[in-house]
């Protein structure tokens, strides 16, 4: 069998606001646009992924919060609603959607092996986190791929950010030997923004444009000299720093999604590829992927 | 009968075991037969409502009652989706939710309602309706926990539980869903072999049955930041349930407790228990936090320039929509005092009180007028007025709301009223009277009285006049029998010669957590 690879990883947000201001078919409420530069960005992600071979989507989302183990979706299709329990009123999501059942046990059963407390969700009435359903959206709105959803560990809150960066590192490496063991060609999905402090009041007309804005400036110099990382290829840096980053600001790379990415790539050292940076109610949002195939890696932005 | 508005409390887990796998271990099906003995309690009450406060619907965009008048779902736990589905179909009170909100609103909070098909009801809620309400007997209502809200937020959101119940004239039943300890075991355990996480955990967990059990649950409340810190996982602000209950059910120590059952829930701990407000007393209080009936804190800092709003004048939560100008009226601050400045720079001597309260006040609204009033003024620094009209001490605090330093009418000059504030840095001399969640702390008086009467020399100054100048003094005191000898030693190193007539009166606040505020009248050079 042919030896499967990462053949993309993308770090992809997902506040419901992008969902909400695109007015896909899918959603509920209307809105009247905004958050273009992200959306923008994400478009062109999307067009790149759809030059790209693959066979499935594996993503970690911190929207599916487990503190037993690591848990990984085993059922099959999901057809339901998604409603943000945050903000209702811009995410009301019908969605319909595949699972490589296969990948994800085999993703269980080494991550298993390899000491890593792990559960395969087999309860078909389960509803599938929106940080999912967003990022997946955003990045192949045709849902023709299927779909693994891994659980954010949050056992973390027991004891440091460190531990954090350790276990999803550990588990990061041991997605990778499934990977490999599949034969599958996989993108990887880190669903989440960087700095994550964000304004407890909405404005009167979420899409308001002049109303958004970074938090505060210490947010987006963070998020900026991260940013400085992933373009000059100095990931390790990262997530060295990474403890760091996230107590600083409250960043949501708390979940582990990008530490398990980078460790599942083996912690790239070429530059990744930017798409665009902007503030959703006062966090930091940035669309990247890193592709490790240097012949179709690009200079975006 | 008593006229309390809360018939009794339930303090209950919300995790899904009792629900789903009570036959699996032995702790787990006392914990549902305490549930099944308080649905039959509730039955027997006389109670409209229940009200549900679950720590696990945590809210951000402030707090949500859910109003959806029949919210159904099949919910599944995203831990112990292995235990099995969760079907249910409640009934809402959506008149009381409605209420609730209105309330909760009218105490300063950030409050919004949710109906909407498929919003995702949170575990504990769904496993206490289901077992403690099966056949909608009773409405329902169910609140959001903050996730950023600390203890004045969630008190306050008791309070208005009580109004609301207060204005409709119902009888509720309270319901806090909430491990004890919530440290649960990190690998799967057998169901037999389930236990409290550590010795402390149970430890902790006893101290508070103890209080339950005293009916203390006013000083339990007092303890909450302690247990937080002590046996609760850091990932939120604050262990609220106690708060909650504790406001919503009036505060006090007299109930009878009664802990019902108590057992490990995967290493966590749970506990159902009853508190019914009695006649006696267990005593005291043993604690004595400061309470607080309206909450002032940073709920606003989407609007523009609200984050620097902590000055006197500054707004303390959101516009309400009818005090908000149109989005259209909405204008960058600074072109805003470009434009005043351009208009009213040259003749703002003579114009300034209306240049400031009319043109600043209707172009940009609220705090951001306020701010662009006071750096209109800063920009016609030192414009002394020939005659009557306001004046504006460039070296003075900014005046933060629509109004002058001083004014002058005639031969008289009156000042308006002076807090302790640093022109400087906008800091409090002597330090604040309290911090942001409105906890007391030690200040000094004499240092913020000083910085008072030398905020008013610098505004006289800027009339051309000083304090030998003044005729009348008011003085505000918030806290008369803590402060007044320490501000009347002050008062008398600058005043004693000076002989103006004085009045001191003791007031519940002032705008910004200071002690001492003072207003004159002087005779103009």
């Amino acid at each position: 069998m042919t030896k499967g690879e990462i053949v993309l990883g993308c770090l992809a947000p997902h506040p419901p606001h992008l969902v909400y201001a695109e007015n896909p078919d899918e959603n509920e409420p209307i809105s009247e646009g905004g958050w273009e530069a992200l959306r923008w960005g994400y478009a062109r992600l999307a067009r790149k992924l759809k030059t790209i071979d693959y066979d499935a989507l594996v993503i970690l989302t911190p929207h599916w919060q487990t503190y037993i183990g690591t848990h990984f979706l085993g059922v099959d299709a999901f057809k339901s609603l998604s409603v943000d329990p945050i903000f209702p009123n811009l995410f009301r999501y019908h969605y319909d959607l595949k699972v490589d059942v296969e990948l994800s046990e085999k993703m269980c059963e080494i991550a298993g092996e390899s000491g890593i407390i792990t559960k395969m969700m087999r309860n078909p009435d389960f509803r599938v986190d929106y940080g999912t359903i967003t990022s997946c959206h955003l990045l192949n709105p045709e849902w023709d791929k299927p779909v693994v959803t891994v659980s954010s560990n949050r056992n973390r809150h027991y004891y440091s950010v460190e531990v954090m960066n350790e276990q999803a590192q550990a588990l990061g490496r041991a997605c990778r030997k499934a990977i490999e063991e599949s034969g599958k060609r996989v993108v990887l999905i880190a669903s989440h923004s960087l700095s994550h402090r964000h304004f407890t009041t909405e404005a009167p007309l979420p899409e308001d444009m002049s109303r958004e804005h970074i938090y505060n400036h210490s947010q987006y110099v963070w998020d900026m000299k991260v940013i400085d990382l992933m373009r000059n290829g100095k990931m390790q840096e990262f997530i060295d720093l990474m403890p760091e980053f996230t107590e600083q600001t409250m960043a949501e790379t708390e979940g582990g999604g990008l530490t398990w990415m980078m460790a599942a790539m083996g912690m790239p050292e070429y530059p990744a590829e930017i798409y665009g940076y902007q503030s959703v109610i006062g966090t930091g949002n940035v669309v990247a992927c890193w592709d490790p195939n240097d012949v179709t890696r690009e200079m975006v932005l | 009968m008593s006229d309390d508005p809360v018939l009794f409390g339930l303090y209950v887990p919300p995790h899904p075991h009792p629900l789903l796998a009570p036959d699996q271990n032995k702790g787990w099906g006392e914990l549902r037969a305490a549930y099944d003995e308080c649905r039959r309690r509730i039955e027997e009450s006389e109670a409209d409502i229940i009200i549900v406060y679950s720590t696990t619907w945590p809210s951000i965009v402030g707090h949500q009652f859910q109003v959806q008048p029949e919210p159904e779902w099949v919910h599944v736990d995203d831990d112990f989706h292995f235990l099995g589905s969760m079907p249910y179909k409640f009934k809402m009170d959506v008149e009381f939710g409605n209420a609730y909100r209105d309330a909760a609103e009218s105490r300063g909070l950030h409050a919004r309602t949710v109906a909407y098909h498929g919003f995702p009801i949170d575990t504990g809620s769904v496993v206490a309706l289901s077992l403690l309400n099966p056949d909608n007997r009773i409405p329902a209502c169910i609140v959001s926990s903050n996730m950023y809200s600390n203890r004045s937020e969630t008190i306050v959101l008791g309070k208005a539980a009580r109004d609301a119940l207060k204005a409709q004239g119902k009888k509720a039943v309270i319901v806090a869903v909430s491990s004890l300890s919530n440290r649960m075991f990190t690998k799967h355990v057998d169901p037999v072999d389930d236990r409290i996480h550590s010795a402390k955990d149970e430890d902790w967990n006893q101290k508070i049955l103890e209080f339950f059990e005293d009916g203390r649950l006013e000083d339990l409340s007092q303890l909450s930041r302690d247990i937080h810190g002590q046996i609760r996982v850091q990932k939120v602000v604050a262990y609220k349930p106690a708060w909650w209950m504790a406001a919503t059910m009036g505060q006090h120590n007299n109930y009878d407790g009664e802990v019902m059952a108590y057992a490990a829930l995967h290493g966590s701990g749970g506990a159902v228990i009853q508190l019914t407000p009695s006649e006696g007393s267990f005593g005291d209080k043993e604690f004595d936090e400061d309470d607080v009936e309206t909450y002032r804190g940073d709920r606003n800092v989407l609007d523009a320039n609200a984050g620097d709003m902590q000055a006197p004048g500054g707004v303390d939560g959101p516009l309400d929509e009818a005090e908000r100008p149109a989005d259209d009226e909405w204008r960058n601050p600074v072109e805003v005092i470009d434009d005043l400045y351009d208009e009213y720079g040259s003749s703002v001597i003579s114009h300034a009180t209306g240049a400031l309260g009319a043109a600043a006040g209707a172009a940009i609204a609220g705090p951001v007028g306020g701010v662009a009033a006071s750096i209109v003024a800063k920009k016609t620094v030192g414009k002394m007025m020939s005659k009557d009209g306001a004046i504006i001490a460039e070296d003075a605090p900014s005046a933060v709301g629509a109004y002058p330093h001083a004014r002058r009418m005639g031969n008289m000059l009156f000042i308006s009223g002076v807090g302790p504030r640093s022109p400087v840095d906008n800091t409090i001399p002597g330090g604040p009277i309290e911090d942001e969640d409105g906890n007391p702390l030690d200040y000094d008086i004499e240092a913020q009285t000083e910085a008072c009467i030398e905020n008013i020399r610098i505004i006289l100054q800027a009339c051309e006049a000083d304090l030998s100048n003044i005729v009348d003094v008011t003085t505000f005191l918030v806290d008369m029998k803590r402060d007044f000898s320490g501000y009347n030693k002050v008062y008398a190193k600058h005043f004693e010669e000076i002989q103006a007539t004085r009045t001191t009166l003791a007031i519940q606040a002032l705008p910004t957590p200071i002690a001492v505020e003072m207003k004159v009248i002087a005779k103009a050079p």
